[in-house]
Order: structure tokens, then sequence, then C-alpha cells
């Protein structure tokens, strides 16, 4: 399959006049990434409101079309034919910018990521720094869309944005970081070649792996904001945080770029942690690599809708504990066993030497940061 | 230990979502606009008029003694008086209503209006789906609409209408026996009268012999 579609893209270029070549060659290697993926992220706001719906005991959208699968179409034509409102005080140009930019570095995350062999759209030596020196830029510009929009609604939300992306950043690298070590390389498409073979040579199924990717998951779901973490939009308490003051097309690419930025962690999730377009057992390799790569994709993305189904949300203090206290301390272990790993062997001595080392770590830091909260029932003076 | 309270969540929630396709007890949606839960008898809302028979005007309860026009707190209620009398259910001549209007916008469904009639005429309906596609359309609702058989009050309170039911099938009986209690005294007395003129015309014979 792989080798079809860059078949079909040499074709096409061989057509096209000399000068033409280079902009024609990425245009075909961005406009698939784009239109796929923004495609998944109208199935997946679908799939997301009927999976929630299961979970809390009803039925879901479902009068749009069968089983309400036109309910996308349905939501883009009403963003699309909203009013614009731009409040009278807000910082125009920043207020109109700031939807457009959030859109670009997600797009560009996408761009490093190999879907197949030779399938990635363009092999960045240092692709890992690259994806995230991108996503760090997101939150200038979530903070650029709360400040512009002089409400102080967004401005909290747009406050709480940073203080979280910025803290997540820490232990989403540390865990990563690990990785890097191992393959000997911040090239995607390397460290993907590194876990070649069956599933028990993927990352995951190392005693650091397996940390590191529950890790890595915990912190890209709070990088991307989303629930238990979206404490940056909290609608309870700050209406919608840095996406107040938007309405109409402008909320609708605030949607999509969140979306889009879990999407290119879940992608970055498998490329380090689960062999990323690899089939699981070698027999399984005729199958075309990049549905191995989507059906992953696939997987993790209905684990993010389950957790969102199931966790309420956190407070500031305990977000920022869990970060501080747990996560960083907890990730910098993780590289302490990936190093052990490596010079234990790899094999049964390593096992023995990393699982204690990591599952007591585990406990201890868990004990300790639920120390002194006490778990009893909630009384109520009044609505009793 | 950290971790636990969040792997048995999700285990709830998993339960949750499976049941939802197997067991109805995890889906207890009903979809309304096609399926519909029974109304139950104690449910109220809107005001309507209760009448006997098959024609509404001729059988309207109402006799537009104004009681649940005075009562009524927010004044929803309009009512005007008909010259023309007709009979009620017992057969005597009662007043009827020329307009009966309720604003069901102004209407809070107190049922202070259905407390307070002595006749039965007005009671709670259970009708619901009173949308419109014009927001001025359908709030000032008249006698003809207002007007609902009392088979439709038997459907929709059975157990209330049926004591109202038996309260004015022996209100019907006592008037009636009061009625024939009535009509026999009268042919008495006609009878009477009768036999006395008999009498006297007898006398007046025999007073007048040959002339």
């Amino acid at each position: 399959m792989e080798a079809l579609l860059i078949a079909i893209k040499a074709r096409i270029l061989e057509l096209a006049p000399e000068f033409l070549q280079f902009p024609l060659g990425h245009l075909l290697s961005i406009t698939p990434v784009i239109s796929v993926f923004a495609g998944i992220f109208a199935l997946t706001t679908w799939i997301e409101r009927k999976g929630l719906g299961r979970i809390q005991n009803r039925l879901g959208p479902n009068r749009v079309g069968p089983v309400g699968i036109l309910q996308p179409v349905a939501d883009g034509l009403k963003m699309i034919f909203k009013e614009d409102v731009v409040p009278r005080s807000a910082d125009k140009i920043v207020h109109f910018l700031a939807p457009i930019l959030l859109v670009i570095p997600t797009m560009l995350a996408f761009s490093v990521i190999p879907y197949g062999n030779r399938l990635v759209p363009i092999d960045l030596d240092a692709g890992i720094l690259f994806f995230f020196a991108i996503g760090g830029s997101a939150e200038l510009i979530v903070f650029m869309a709360g400040w512009s929009s002089r409400n102080k609604y967004a401005m909290l939300g747009a406050m709480r944005a940073i203080a979280q992306m910025i803290s997540y950043e820490v232990p989403l690298i540390l865990s990563s970081i690990v990785v890097i070590m191992m393959a000997g390389s911040l090239s995607l498409v390397d460290i993907v070649a590194v876990q070649t073979g069956g599933f028990w040579n993927w990352h995951v199924a190392t005693p650091w792996g397996f940390v590191g990717f529950l890790l890595f998951l915990t912190a890209a779901l709070a990088e991307s904001n989303r629930s238990p973490f979206d404490i940056p939009e909290a609608e309870s308490e700050i209406i919608a945080g840095h996406m107040t003051e938007y309405s109409g097309f402008k909320y609708a690419l605030f949607f999509l770029a969140e979306y889009l930025g879990l999407f290119a962690m879940t992608g970055l999730a498998i490329t380090l942690f689960l062999g990323g377009f690899h089939a699981p057992f070698p027999f399984l390799n005729w199958v075309p690599a990049p549905l191995w790569f989507f059906g992953k994709f696939a997987i993790l993305v209905a684990l993010f809708i389950w957790i969102r189904g199931t966790l309420p949300r956190l407070r500031m203090d305990q977000l920022m504990g869990l970060a501080w206290k747990f996560m960083i301390p907890m990730s910098l272990i993780t590289f302490a066993a990936g190093a052990t790993w490596h010079y234990a062997g790899k094999g049964l001595l390593a096992w023995i030497l990393c699982t204690p080392m990591l599952l007591g770590s585990y406990v201890y830091l868990g004990t300790a940061l639920t120390k002194g909260q006490k778990v009893s029932k909630r009384v109520y003076r009044f609505a009793d | 230990m950290l971790g636990t309270g969040i792997i048995k969540g999700m285990a709830q929630t998993a339960k949750n979502f499976v049941g939802s396709y197997s067991d109805p007890k995890y889906l207890t949606t009903v979809e309304y606009p096609e399926q519909r839960v029974p109304t139950k008898e104690n449910n109220r809302n809107f005001p309507f008029l209760v009448f006997d028979g098959e024609e509404a005007m001729v059988g309207l309860r109402c006799v537009a003694c104004q009681i649940c026009e005075k009562e009524c707190p927010p004044q929803c209620i309009y009512i005007e008086k008909d010259k023309n009398k007709k009979p009620d259910f017992v057969g005597k001549d009662q007043f009827q209503p020329a307009v009966f209007d309720i604003d069901i916008s102004v209407c809070m469904s107190c049922q202070i209006c259905v407390e307070v009639c002595p006749f039965d005429a007005i009671k709670m309906d259970t009708e619901f789906e009173l949308s419109q596609t014009n927001r001025f359309d359908g709030l000032l609702i008249n006698k003809h609409q207002l007007a609902k058989s009392n088979d439709y009050y038997r459907g929709i309170h059975p157990t209330e209408a049926a004591e109202i039911d038996a309260a004015r099938a022996a209100d019907v009986k006592k008037a009636a026996a009061k009625a024939a209690a009535k009509a026999k005294a009268e042919a008495e007395k006609k009878a009477k009268a009768a036999a006395e003129a008999a009498a006297k015309t007898e006398a007046d014979a025999a007073d007048t012999p040959e002339s």
C-alpha cells in the first residue's frame, strides 16, 4: 500500500514540469495528511459523543442521518453560518490571528510522524525535537487568544493553560527522552525501525517503556487540554477559558486544533512506544503498515474517550501536584531504569532489576502524593 | 494506592457502555417524539372546559358564574355571559358563557379555578405539546378550543372523573325524584282543582234548573 502511494506520487511528479516538482511534491504529501486527520477529527467528534452517551446511559446524537452519523456535518454547517462576534475592546489583530495560528503548529506536528514504510512527509534527523518545538508554540498562541479577548474568563483560562502546558511538557519530554536514549536517534523513522519484529520488540513491552508510555499518555492528555485535565476550558468554572470570546468558525478552529493536537500526540505515542506502523506479529506483515498505524491510533483515541467519560476534572493544585510531585520524579526514575535496562543486558536480569525499581518508586511517590488526603463520603449540610 | 480508583471508575464506565447495548437497565432513554411514557393520572397542565354529550356548546357544564374569573390569581380568564339560557344536566335553566377565554401565556396552572368551580365545569388538562411556529399564535384559547368531552376527562383523570360522574348521577336522580314528586303534587292539585271545578259546575247546574 505504501509502495503504491509512493509510486502514484512519483508518477504524478514525472508529469509535472521541473520547476513545479518541489512544491507539488510537498503538496502531495501535505494534502492527504490534512484531509485524513481533518476527516478523523469529524468522525471522532461523533464517536466521542456516541461513546460518552453510552457511558452515561443515554443514546448520544441520533437525529441527523442514520445513527447520527451526519452530526459532524450539521455541526460544521452551523459553525460556518454562525455570526462571528468580536468584542469591541478586543485586540482585533491578535484576536483574529490566534485561531489561525493555533492550527498551524498542530498541522506541522503531523509532518514528522511515519505512517508507514517510507511514508513520512518529512524525514527529519531531529524529528522528535521538531515535534516538541512546534508543539511548544501552541502555548503562546493560547495565551494570545486569552489576552486579546479582554475578558477575565479568557484571561484566567489562558493563564491556567500556560501553567498546565508548561508543567506537563516536562514529563512529556522526559518520558520520550528515555526512548531517544534507548533508540540512539532523534529521528522518528529510526525510532520506529528499532522496534521491528513482534510486539515484544516494542518499547512498551519493557518495564521502562511501559511506565514511560503511561506517563506519556497522561502528559499528552494534559498537553492537549483533554479531560480530566481540561481546567483551561473548565465549562463549569470559567465558561470556555481562552475560547470564551470566540464564536462561529474561529471557535471551530480552536476545537479542530485541540483535537489535532491530541491526534499528533497519539501518533507520537504510537511511534515512540507502540512500534509505530509495525504489526504485532511478524506473520501479519502482509497487512499494509498504515492500517496498523491507524488501528493503534483508533484504540488510543477510544481510550482517551473512555478516560474522558470516566474521570472528573482535577483541581488546579491537584493538577500541579500530579505533575511536579509525581510525574516528573517518576519520569526521572524511568530514565534511570532505562539506563539500568541497557547496562543489565536487556534480559531477565534487567527485568529483575528494573521492575522493583519502578514499582517501588510508583508506590512510594503515589502514597507521598496522596498523603494527608482523606477520602470519605461527602456530607452535605443543606442538600440532604 | 494511586490509580486503583481510576481503574475502578474505568470498569464502571465500561460496564455502562457494554451494558447499554445488551441490558435495558443501562439504557433508560425513551426516544420522545416516537416513543412516549404514558402520562400519570396526577399530571396536570392548563385548564379546559368539560361538556357532556356530543355537542360541545350544548353540553357545556359552565354556567358563566364567573367565580373562576374572580379567583384566578394572574387573572387569565375572561368570561362574558350570554343572554340566552339553556337547560343544564338536571333540566334547570342556567346561564351560559358567550365568551370564555384563557390566556395561557398568563396562566400559571395553579388549579385554583378547578378548586372553586361548584359545577365541575373546569378541569386540568394533561396536554403539554402546545408549541407553535409563531410566537404570538395559540396563546389566547377560546371556549371552542377549551371545550373537551367528559369521555376525554375520564380518559386522563379516571378516578376523579368517576367520583364526579357518580355525584352528578345522584344529583340527576334527586332532581328526577323531586320533579316526580312535584309532578305528582301538581297532578294531585290539578285533579283536586278539576274535581272542585266539576263539583262547582254540578252545583251551578243544580242552582239553575230549566233556565
